[in-house]
């Protein structure tokens, strides 16, 4: 079989070891410049966050030091935040709104989701595209006649203009659930329709429990985007202060004049506490949520 | 594709059509209401009314007196914080729509890499896309400030003598805006991970054997790949850097801006409307802006057959 001698299958032997070690080696260099990048690039979307969280607990006069340990640890700041700005009320004003926009989009946004989806009829691919293009619509556009409806209603200042449109479906949440629903087989359908299931109960029974992770994926892209939400509250909420969301408040904290300016950092941090608690436990969702439509709220 | 018989083969095989089943119309018409209504009454109608509002003076209290095309003649001509805000506008777009898409390439596509920790690094990426954009801008302002953030205290340190005043110098605030839009990229990131996780495996290896450097193989394979995401992210960077309004008023309003440095097309419509209660002007700009973002859509969309490359037809049959 072989031509070559104990010699030179030896000296193959070592040349094919040498060069296993070589390419080892060289994954090994590989894989640490790769964790290098990532982990340069961890660093800088961390940073912000870092200094954010260590600027918060330092004194007045160190913030404006540019130091970057805080010495002492001032944790009063997170009580005196509570004093200083109505903090409190504008979380709660906040959460109201944020939750009660998410229920309006659930409740809203899941039967035209369905028809368009797991019916055929007649107009439904108009219907589609009429909802697709007004996700493109600029705000701009129709933002001045809404707000002249409001105000007619006299319902500026309230907390009803950010809360009532979302009781009449959003394009984003359509799109997201029409994406999932079509996944489902027809079949299941078919089978329900056969054994004499009524259409609505066919959608709350069935293919809602289906569709739970679509559904938890709107109502949390609601919540976020009404709870990041900052031009809405600026038109309707800013001549009376009660009613300011935490966006608003936040915003006028420097015209608050007996407040330090650290305390922002404070402030700024319980703002985002909560989206960041969320975010850790539905991670997910998130994501999917963004892969399967391609856009964020 | 696979599972599906070839046409003729399949004739005989395919089942005999099923009989419908029948749904009520009204049911379809009930669950379609919640968003007939919303779209009359908070799209159609007000679409009609700024329409014809943009031709009209109206300032909230009297009613809207018809003036012909005189906000679009004022806009064009006598309104130079137009064109300031239109520059502006374009200004950042031009720089952050293609910067923000290379970062969110090159940050996805190094999560593609590591054969462990992937998760870990793929949250921490995401995590400042979550920020609300208001806390985003105060911290951004803050940290950024000449006078007590420690950014650029770390650049001194890394040997730059004078670093710039980021939001309070007028020719760097701009940057400091487009590097809060790079931190919170996470969004678009996930987009392109899903692209090029998408990427069928074959096409590396068979560019490997070819004997394809890494770059090649990002050059002819991954790149035409992802096209479609690309042509994606670009028309909604376009469509969003027009209504791009919450960063830059928050950070003007943190360092007064008096220069109108951070002053873009969104901010003119909001001060026009809501501070100098110019309702017809304000919608002017805002049909305007629509048209301004429709042709830029349109053009990416004429030249998308040169570029674009859909493994499975296009997008838009």
């Amino acid at each position: 079989m072989s031509t070559y001698t104990p010699e030179q299958r030896e000296y193959i032997r070592l040349q094919s070891r040498q060069a296993k070690r070589k390419k080892r080696w060289h994954d090994f260099l590989l894989m640490v410049a790769n964790h290098s990048v990532l982990i340069a690039l961890s660093a800088i979307f961390i940073l912000p966050l870092f200094l954010v969280l260590v600027i918060s607990v330092m004194g007045h006069g160190q913030a404006e030091t540019r130091s970057l340990w805080p010495h002492p640890f001032i944790w009063h700041n997170y009580v005196e935040v509570f004093t200083a700005v109505p903090f409190l009320r504008w979380t709660m004003n906040s959460l109201f709104v944020s939750l009660m926009t998410t229920i309006g989009t659930v409740v809203s946004s899941v039967p035209p989701a369905y028809v368009l989806s797991r019916l055929r009829w007649k107009g439904r691919g108009v219907t589609f595209i009429i909802i697709l293009s007004t996700m493109m619509l600029p705000g701009q556009v129709t933002m001045i006649p809404v707000y002249i409806i409001f105000s007619k209603l006299h319902w500026i200042p309230s907390f009803l203009p950010l809360i009532v449109p979302s009781f009449f479906s959003s394009a984003f949440s359509i799109f997201l659930l029409r994406q999932f629903f079509v996944s489902i087989p027809d079949e299941i359908s078919d089978a329900a329709r056969i054994d004499g299931c009524s259409e609505f109960k066919l959608m709350m029974r069935i293919i809602v429990p289906l569709a739970k992770p679509a559904i938890s994926a709107i109502g949390l892209f609601a919540f976020l985007g009404s709870w990041n939400d900052f031009f809405g509250p600026l038109l309707y909420l800013v001549e009376n202060e009660k009613l300011w969301t935490l966006g608003i408040g936040l915003n006028a904290f420097q015209g608050i004049h007996h407040v330090q300016k650290n305390m922002m950092m404070t402030a700024s941090v319980l703002f985002m506490l909560p989206v960041i608690i969320i975010f850790f436990f539905s991670q997910k969702v998130f994501i999917e949520g963004v892969t399967l439509t391609g856009v964020k709220g | 594709m696979g599972i599906l018989p070839s046409r003729k083969r399949g004739k005989d095989l395919v089942a005999p059509p099923r009989k419908k089943l029948k749904t009520p119309k009204i049911f379809i018409f009930l669950c379609l209401s919640p968003w007939l209504i919303g779209i009359l009454m908070f799209t159609l109608y007000p679409m009609v009314t700024s329409f014809y509002q943009s031709f009209t003076k109206f300032n909230l209290i009297d009613a809207p007196k018809w003036v012909g095309l005189t906000n679009f003649h004022r806009m064009f001509f006598e309104d130079p914080d137009f064109w300031k805000a239109l520059r502006n506008t374009i200004w950042i777009s031009a720089i952050s729509i293609p910067l923000r898409i290379a970062f969110a390439i090159f940050s996805a596509w190094m999560l593609t890499k590591p054969k462990r920790g992937k998760n870990v690094y793929r949250t921490i990426f995401f995590l400042p896309s979550m920020v609300p954009a208001v806390a985003a801008t105060m911290v951004f302002t803050y940290i950024f400030n000449p006078a007590y953030g420690p950014i650029n205290r770390f650049l001194e340190m890394l040997g730059i003598k004078e670093p710039p005043f980021w939001f309070l110098d007028p020719k760097w605030s701009k940057w400091g805006l487009i590097l809060l839009g790079l931190w919170g990229i996470g969004d678009t990131m996930i987009i392109f991970l899903a692209g090029l996780l998408d990427v069928p495996r074959t096409l590396y290896e068979a560019a490997s054997l070819e004997g394809a450097s890494a770059w090649q193989s990002f050059r002819y394979v991954t790149f035409p790949m992802i096209t479609p995401v690309i042509f994606f992210s670009g028309v909604t960077g376009v469509i969003g850097s027009f209504q791009y309004f919450t960063q830059a008023y928050v950070a003007s309003g943190q360092v007064n801006d008096y220069s109108h440095s951070m002053y873009f097309y969104a901010t003119h419509i909001y001060f026009s409307a809501f501070r100098a209660y110019e309702m017809g002007y304000a919608s002017a700009l805002a049909w305007v802006l629509l048209v301004i973002t429709l042709v830029c859509t349109l053009i990416i969309l004429r030249t998308q057959k040169r570029w674009v490359h859909y493994p499975n037809g296009s997008l838009f049959k």
